[in-house]
This record gives C-alpha cells, structure tokens and sequence, in this order.
C-alpha cells in the first residue's frame, strides 16, 4: 500500500486512459502526459499502461507502506526520499515506512509516480484512470485525498543499484519549454475565420488561464470575436480540440472534456504535442503553429522511435547502477 | 440525398457531416445506420454518433481520410433502415418544486400554468438521437416547441443526476451531477449510468423516451 498523507493541489490515480466509450459520453480521461507516464512505468519494469498518480504543481507527501521500487518522472518537484534528494526521471528502492516528499514544481506543471507492479485499484470499463466528473475509476472516482490508501500489485522488483538510476531530462529533451510551439491541425471551422484572423491567431504569445485544468485550457490573448456567431450541432471531439466560443477566446479541450461539443474548431493539436501542453504552467505563454498531417505523423512515429530507443538506454543504465557504487 | 461532409479532427479522426440545416430525424436514422456499419471494422477505433453527424477515430496505419472517407460514402448510400427496432423506456417524473426551480419561470414564458406545462413536457414522445457530454447522457429530439427556452444566462453550478431540463430545443436527464446552463424542472429517479454494469448506458440512439407525470409540486 502507499499512504496519502497530503495530495498536494490535486492527485488522481491515471493510465492511458479509457477509450472506446465516447458514443456513451464517457472520457477518456488518463495521464494527461501519457509520455511521463510511459517512461515511468519503463523506469519501474512495468508494462507502459499501467497506473500511477498523477500529482498536480508538486506539494505531495506520501508514505509507502511496504518496500517497492517506484520511478518519479515529469515536472521536477524537488523530491527527497526521508531527507535523500530524488531527481524527477530518478527510479530508486523506497522502504517500508519511508516517506517520499515533493515541493511545489519549479518547472512544469504534472508529475507522476510509477511504481513496479503498478497502483492496482480495479480497472472500471477496461481502464484505472479517474474519471472526476463520471465519478468512477481510480481511488473511489475521484481526486486523491490525506488518508487514503492505494493498493500496489505484487510484481517482481527490478533489479537495480542501491541508488537507483536515472534519465539525463534535459540531454534527452524532457524537460519542458518555458514557451512552446505547439502544433495542431486545422479543423472544419478554420476556413470561415478568414485570414486576418488565422493571422492573429498564429503570430499571437496565448497565456494559459489560472482556471485551466484536466478538463480543458482557458486561453487569453488578443480578440478573436467573429462578426456573426455560428451555432454547430453538437457532435464528439477529442482532447486537443482547439474551440473558439463567441466570446473571441479560444480553449482547447483536454483528457477530461465532455465528449462533445458544439463550438466552432479552429484545428486539434497533433498528439505528440499534448505532453508540452500537459507540462504548461498556468500563466505561461505558448505560439500555435498549422501542420499538415503528415507532419503529425513523423511527430507521432519520432516520439514511438525515441521511447524504443529510450527502452535500450533504460536496461543499460539499470544494469550499470547494480555494477557501481556498491561493494556490499 | 446529398453526401456527408468531411472534415480531420487532428491525425487520427474524422468528422462527417450533414451540410448545415435543421436537427432531422432522418438523417439522424441514416448516422445510426453508418454507426453500426462502422463498428468492428478493423482499424476503425471508435464510432461517436452526434447530432446529425458521426465523429471516427481511426489507426492512422490502416486508414487515411481518403481511404476512410470512400468507405463512410459506400454506407452513406444505402438507404436508409425504416424501424430503429430501439427500446422504449417509461421515466416517472415529479415537476417542480426543490428539484425543479426552473419551471414556474418556464411556464410564465410559455404563457402557461406550471401543470400544464408539465403535462405537455410529459406527453412528448422523445427520440434519443445521441449520447455524449456526460456519461449516459442521452441528447433528445422531439421537444414540443413551445416548451422550448434559450439557455440560461447564469449557469447552475450544481445539477445533481435525475434532474430533468431543458435547454434551447432539447430536454435531457442529468446522468451525473455537473453544473449546467439548462433549465430544471423536475426530476427522476432512474438511473441513467452505472459503470460497472454490464450495459453501462441506460438509454442508447434510438431508442424512444416517455416521461410520465408523477405529480407536479408548487
């Protein structure tokens, strides 16, 4: 088991989420960085899907009730393991009893916990993410609070020194940008705003609202008002989704949206790009930039290609903390 | 009969569409009917009918929009299934009072009483033409339009599941507790969603709604 003894802003247990159920109105829901995630559970001998929590800006506490092996990776939230510093991309041996601490995140915004055999809650149609406004999968369908207890499967430890081991985040370029670009494909409704508009759109700095969150972003920026509103039927979007309400503001629905809606698209940002927006910090900036789709799927087929390569680099430095630093 | 438009959402979906015009009960037969050709299609990964449009997910290695595109056209044109053969659920309902705030207003706008309003409300023979927004919430068509209310301008921060409302041209259940823009005026006791069973939905497209008047409180 590990104990909750703070979340911090807002904890959830997550996977890659639970697709297949949007014609019933049900979420994906999930890591909002599946890639954090993924290199987590890689970290920890884990098969990529499996669960974690997901901790909001840092600030948690938490104490593991029985040995295990567990990987932090995303934002950097300064974590010390009893008064021992853990990097964030750090995988390392935690003892019964220890507590593992984190601070506010000085960089990025969601961090993640993996641990060998995973957060073992009982998956709710084929998934253990959270879904908060279904109110079902994870810890009792909703955010992690002081008290609870998650339980973790039984699995074999990896096999690593007694320092553990980690990633170099900023040579393996994980760590977040101050300012993204983030790429997206053009949608239906692109068109109907014209030039100027797409224009202001595509050279404006977007700050991200203080009322975002795994829902969808709130973006603020220049006026992006059309002369005469356009009402849509509603029909299914999907997380990225770039709307532009009447109000001139664009938002881009995310992991936890509701499954449809009906404001006008400007584009849906490509895929492997929604782990920069997952690692935005309230208030900060980012730039859009129109892609075509192929350009989406070298980006998608880069990031599989660096998580194999990733998968190499991995074993190599696991086998390497078992051969340093420890003459018994 | 005019063919779907179609438009990406992002690399890996694809949106057809009806050109613009009003919310039609056929052509929402025609969705459900390219709805269920499409699912199990290998490489097609999830099939999200809307109002009078259908959202696909697809595995960008097997399909391309072109290649998806040419097989939504072939089941586009054929015709169209007469009966849905759907379910038929009867949903006992109290209006007004504490869980239905929003009906005396409703009924002055509509130049009614509260009563009869709720009596035209539960006569209605409603169709589910979708579910989305929240889980198990069903989108239905066949609102009498004098019932219908623009949103309101202030949203309910807190509708709990059972509530019934409408909003516009549509009235709906509450299948979770969210907040809302829609009017409240009465509720329910069914249950809408249930995760762990085996059928999660209550309702699916097609099927046919009947509200029956319980009481109407003041």
């Amino acid at each position: 088991m590990i104990e909750i003894v703070s979340a911090g802003v807002m904890a959830s247990v997550q996977d890659l989420g639970r697709p297949g159920w949007r014609n019933l109105g049900v979420g994906s829901s999930g890591a909002m960085d599946a890639l954090a995630l993924r290199i987590g559970n890689m970290m920890v001998g884990n098969p990529q899907d499996l669960a974690g929590i997901e901790f909001t800006l840092g600030g948690f506490r938490l104490r593991f009730q029985r040995d295990a092996v567990f990987a932090l990776t995303g934002a950097d939230a300064g974590a010390v393991l009893d008064g021992v510093p853990v990097p964030a991309w750090w995988v390392r041996h935690a003892r019964a009893g220890q507590v593992l601490s984190a601070q506010m995140a000085g960089r990025g915004m969601r961090s993640y916990l993996a641990v060998a055999g995973g957060i073992d809650v009982a998956p709710v149609m084929g998934s253990r993410a959270t879904d908060l406004k279904g109110g079902f999968g994870g810890l009792e369908g909703r955010a992690l609070q002081a008290g609870d207890l998650l339980p973790v499967a039984e699995a074999e430890p990896p096999r690593i020194g007694p320092c553990g081991f980690g990633l170099d985040a900023a040579r393996l370029n994980l760590l977040p940008e101050a300012e993204p670009e983030i790429r997206f494909i053009p949608a239906k409704e692109w068109d109907i705003h014209g030039p100027a508009l797409q224009e202001r759109f595509l050279t404006s700095a977007w700050v991200l609202q203080p009322d975002s969150n795994r829902m969808g972003y709130r973006l603020s920026g220049p006026e992006m008002r059309r002369g005469e509103p356009l009402e849509l039927l509603s029909h299914g979007i999907l997380p990225g989704t770039i709307q532009l309400p009447p109000g001139g503001q664009p938002v881009i629905q995310l992991n936890d949206a509701n499954t449809c809606g009906g404001y006008p698209k400007l584009g849906v940002v490509v895929e492997a790009d929604l782990t920069a927006l997952a690692q935005l910090r309230l208030g900060a900036r980012l730039r859009f930039r129109a892609v075509t789709r192929d350009e989406a799927l070298a980006a998608r087929a880069a990031r599989e290609t660096f998580i194999t390569r990733l998968a190499t680099r991995i074993a190599l430095a696991r086998d390497y903390s078992m051969r340093s630093g420890w003459n018994g | 009969m005019s063919g779907p438009v179609f438009s990406e959402l992002g690399e890996a979906a694809l949106l057809c569409e009806y050109a613009p015009g009003a919310l039609d009960l056929d052509r929402q037969r025609r969705v459900w009917a390219v709805a269920s050709g499409l699912a199990g299609v290998p490489g097609v990964r999830e099939v999200i009918p809307g109002m009078n449009n259908l959202a696909v997910v697809y595995d960008p290695d097997a399909f391309n929009p072109a290649t998806l595109a040419a097989q939504i056209k072939a089941l586009w044109s054929a015709p169209i299934p007469d009966a849905t053969g759907g379910r038929t659920h009867e949903i006992a309902v109290t209006y007004g009072g504490e869980a239905g705030p929003d009906l005396p207003t409703l009924a002055e706008a509509a130049g009614m009483s509260p009563a009869a309003f709720a009596e035209l409300h539960a006569g209605g023979d409603y169709t589910v033409y979708a579910l989305g927004s929240q889980p198990g919430f069903g989108y239905l068509g066949g609102l009498d339009p004098r019932l219908a209310a623009p949103r309101r301008a202030v949203v309910h921060p807190r509708v709990e599941a059972g509530r019934v409302i409408i909003g516009g041209a549509q009235t709906a259940v509450q299948s979770r507790t969210t907040p809302s823009g829609w009017h409240m005026i009465g509720r329910t006791e069914a249950v809408f969603f249930d995760p762990a069973a085996d059928r999660p939905a209550l309702l699916a497209p097609g099927d046919r709604v009947k509200f029956r008047l319980s009481e109407v409180l003041a």
